[in-house]
């Protein structure tokens, strides 16, 4: 029978890479015994938060079995402590975070979705990733309006104001989408340049949107549709955004006047209380605090279409108005910056999504991309959506290289470094929808490496 | 006439329907804008100039506007990198011959500066008028707006020191713009019909599952010195699961929690020690409401030492047939002080 003292839980023994150089020097000088001691405290103190794996006399088995824990032995908080509910506070590590040194100015940049930790397809609203570009507000939604114009007088009817009153009150969808930046996995393009899936691929989000079809409101106004094949949306913030809108977006009745999401109103951080949702295309374009909309002949080529989100090119040409969020995935557990408990079974999973509509595939290699199995793609499989996919994997202790390859329903294959660096270059900072590449050493590290 | 063709004809007539006639079609909702509304809030200005309002700015009145309201983030030259990138250098006379800035194909300038981008002057006009400055934006006059292009255009050698831009001359400028020429649509990446190949990707991979490749190329992987750079990702990974992140840095000083006010203590204390579970603050729930205590036994010399016997050794009868479990869980000094609190009439402020 298995000795419960020495196998306590399912947890190994700290590694000791929890441990500082000089914390395993002084450990490796006092022998065998101590080192278990040492090791044993050095773990409890790097998880703090967890409930001790390992009591010495807990011989006839596990003490948080034997001994009934506070919570079972009390009474627990009434309902509506919390009146609007928070994560658990062990959650507490799963924010939020900037990337240090990519942007110098902290209203005008990015806070990084969590993608290690999150299950599913639905980003917890709180965890949305941020990208403002001049701070944001918290707009008072009974002041706030939507105007819808043309360039030219003569391309609407009536040009018209809208009230939140007004738009909650027409007819409503509620789609669910991810969102991602532009410039997600930006920072990579030349060469690894951030630990965690966090700051490489975290730029990304996926909610359900509540609001009205743009088509909608665009015929509300006796819209010229044959003249207007260009949409300019405006932000309400300081820096109101603008991007140019394909029409043919907006005439499929898949372009959103948004108020919802996942449920309640959007945050303030997303554009509360209304943005677009432009689904497969870059964020940017998905604009915040949305306050105009005008219908017009020609593309615009505001700020963020004509010195920003444009592409470099190697023969030093610009591509301008880059949009669509090409097929690309990512798998988020096992995943850079983390360490692998033991050897054995894990559930490896990810993320796949297409801007040119559903996922119909996602390959994983475990040897750095020679050899190829097909994941389990988890449904809700939804076009422009996140799509959760899952595959087994046996870790024999042994070095190895985890990738995933989406396939959408175009038929288009996520690709290669290699392959989409021979066409763009290193330098175009957005786009990059290669596929990701983590090493996992013999310790059970696991880092982001490239691969061609 | 086939029931397949009727319905073809009646599908086409819907979508005609749907984009042609419908106007006006929610009674109630959404007002005419008015004329005065609409010039408020139509500030955009295109490539062709649309939308650009009347106005005129020196190259001087540029310097000085800038000087007071944009050098502190951009630098008095618009070189500076402290705040945002730069917006003027890496540009020269024969970029602005060819309207091709040429470090852009050799990669000689440090980094990227707006004038080395942009194509379309419009879009300086355009972005400074509507976000600019910074912190106070949409306080510039156009005069202004026009002053401040000037003098950037100046810093870049496209416009002489005397100039004064104009919404007459700007389509000349336009035409000496460095980079006019350095943008492309040919890309698959617009999701409409108007620009670029029709969406025609510009990689193309394949699936193959078996033996792809002999070897696998490791080009890159995060140097030794950027391993904490993002601080510590033990702290950035759950505690339980199927991994942990990697102590990559100190751990952080747990912040030191607030201390609770005694109140809002024994607050807490009266709901985890299961009080609040009988007890209503203004009125019964299984046991009298803490406001009934209190008026039975206010004032009372003895009261409080009894009571706070009774609530950790239990008792019944006072208040009717069910009795009070005890709650041996509880200290002395926290039994006594729950009392004291519930006496004072505490719980219901």
């Amino acid at each position: 029978m298995t000795d419960l003292r020495q196998k306590p839980g399912r947890l190994r023994p700290a590694p000791e890479n929890f441990l500082s150089e000089e914390e395993v020097a002084a450990v490796a000088s006092q022998g065998a015994s101590s080192r278990r001691d040492f090791l044993r405290k050095s773990f409890l103190a790097a998880a703090g938060a967890m409930t001790a794996p390992v009591v010495a006399h807990a011989a006839d088995g596990d003490p948080n079995i034997l001994s009934n824990p506070p919570w079972t032995t009390s009474l627990g908080l009434p309902v509506a402590a919390n009146p609007y509910g928070m994560p658990s506070k062990y959650e507490r590590n799963l924010v939020r975070r900037e990337s240090p040194g990519l942007t110098r100015v902290s209203a005008a940049s990015v806070a990084f979705t969590p993608l290690q930790g999150l299950f599913g397809i639905i980003t917890p609203s709180g965890l949305h990733f941020e990208r403002h570009h001049q701070g944001w507000h918290d707009v008072d939604p009974s002041k706030h309006r939507l105007m819808v114009n043309g360039s030219d007088p003569g391309f609407l009817k009536q040009a018209k104001v809208y009230t939140m009153d007004d738009i909650m009150r027409l007819p409503s969808v509620s789609r669910i989408h991810f969102i991602e930046c532009g410039a997600n996995t930006g920072m990579e393009w030349g060469n690894v340049a951030v630990p965690t899936v966090q700051y490489s691929h975290g730029m990304l989000s996926c909610s359900e949107f509540t609001g009205v079809p743009l088509r909608l409101i665009l015929e509300d106004c006796g819209v010229d549709f044959k003249k207007c094949r260009y949409v300019l949306a405006e932000g309400a913030d300081g820096s109101s955004m603008t991007r140019t809108i394909p029409m043919e977006m907006v005439e499929s009745g898949e372009v959103l006047v948004a108020y919802g999401m996942n449920g309640e109103m959007l945050r303030p951080e997303n554009g509360y209380p209304l943005r677009l949702v432009v689904p497969g295309v870059q964020g940017v374009s998905w604009v915040k605090w949305l306050r105009r909309i005008e219908v017009g002949d020609k593309p615009y080529a505001t700020k963020d279409e004509a010195v920003h989100y444009i592409d470099l090119m190697p023969d030093g040409l610009h591509r301008q108005y880059t949009s669509i969020q090409e097929c690309k995935s990512v798998i988020t557990t096992p995943s850079g910056g983390q360490m692998l408990l033991d050897t054995g079974f894990y559930n490896v999973t990810g993320l796949a999504w297409s801007g040119r509509g559903k996922i119909t595939r996602v390959d994983v290699s475990f040897d750095g991309g020679i050899n190829w199995k097909t994941a389990r793609l988890e449904t809700p499989v939804l076009s422009k959506a996140l799509t959760r996919f899952n595959i087994d994997w046996v870790w024999d202790g042994k070095p190895a290289i985890l990738q995933s390859r989406a396939i959408d329903e175009t038929g288009y294959v996520q690709p290669s470094y290699g392959q989409l660096r021979a066409v763009r270059g290193t330098k175009s900072i957005y786009h990059n929808n290669a596929i990701q590449s983590w090493k996992v050493s013999e310790t059970g590290e696991v880092s982001n490496v490239q691969v061609l | 006439m086939s029931r397949f063709s009727k319905s073809l004809l009646a599908l086409a007539l819907a979508g005609l329907a749907g984009s042609v006639s419908a106007f006006d079609n929610y009674k109630g909702l959404g007002r005419p804008a008015t004329e005065a509304e609409i010039k408020a809030w139509d500030i955009d200005v295109r490539p062709d100039f649309k939308g650009l309002p009347k106005g005129a700015g020196s190259v001087d009145l540029g310097a000085e506007v800038f000087e007071a309201r944009c050098a502190s983030c951009h630098g008095s030259f618009g070189e500076s990198n402290e705040v945002f990138t730069p917006l003027v250098g890496g540009t020269t006379q024969d970029d602005i011959k060819t309207g091709r800035v040429q470090s852009l194909r050799d990669g000689s300038a440090p980094q990227r500066t707006t004038l080395m981008k942009v194509a379309t002057i419009s879009t300086l006009f355009d972005y400074i008028n509507r976000a600019m400055p910074w912190t106070e934006p949409k306080s510039l006059k156009p005069n202004e707006v026009y002053g401040i292009l000037a003098y950037l255009l100046h810093l870049a050698e496209i416009v002489p020191a005397d100039f004064e831009l104009s919404d007459r001359n700007i389509a000349e400028v336009q035409k000496r713009m460095p980079n006019r020429n350095g943008m492309t649509t040919d890309h698959g990446m617009w999701p409409g019909k108007g620009l670029g190949n029709g969406g025609k990707p510009d990689v193309k991979n394949v699936a193959c599952m078996r033996h792809c490749k002999k070897e696998v190329q490791l080009v890159s992987s995060l140097p030794d010195y950027a391993a904490d750079a993002h601080g510590n990702l033990a702290e950035q990974n759950r505690e339980v699961g199927q991994a942990r992140g990697k102590v990559t840095g100190a751990k952080s000083e747990a912040k030191a929690a607030e201390p609770l006010s005694e109140s809002a203590r024994l607050s807490q204390l009266a709901n985890t020690s299961g009080c609040m579970a009988c007890h209503g603050v203004n009125g019964k729930i299984v046991g009298p409401g803490f406001n009934e205590v209190m008026a039975k036994y206010k004032g009372q010399a003895e009261a409080e030492t009894q009571l706070a016997h009774k609530v950790k050794a239990g008792g019944a009868g006072v208040w009717g047939s069910v009795p009070m479990p005890p709650h041996p869980q509880l200290s002395d000094a926290d039994a006594a002080a729950l009392v004291k609190w519930i006496l004072s009439g505490a719980p219901a402020k």
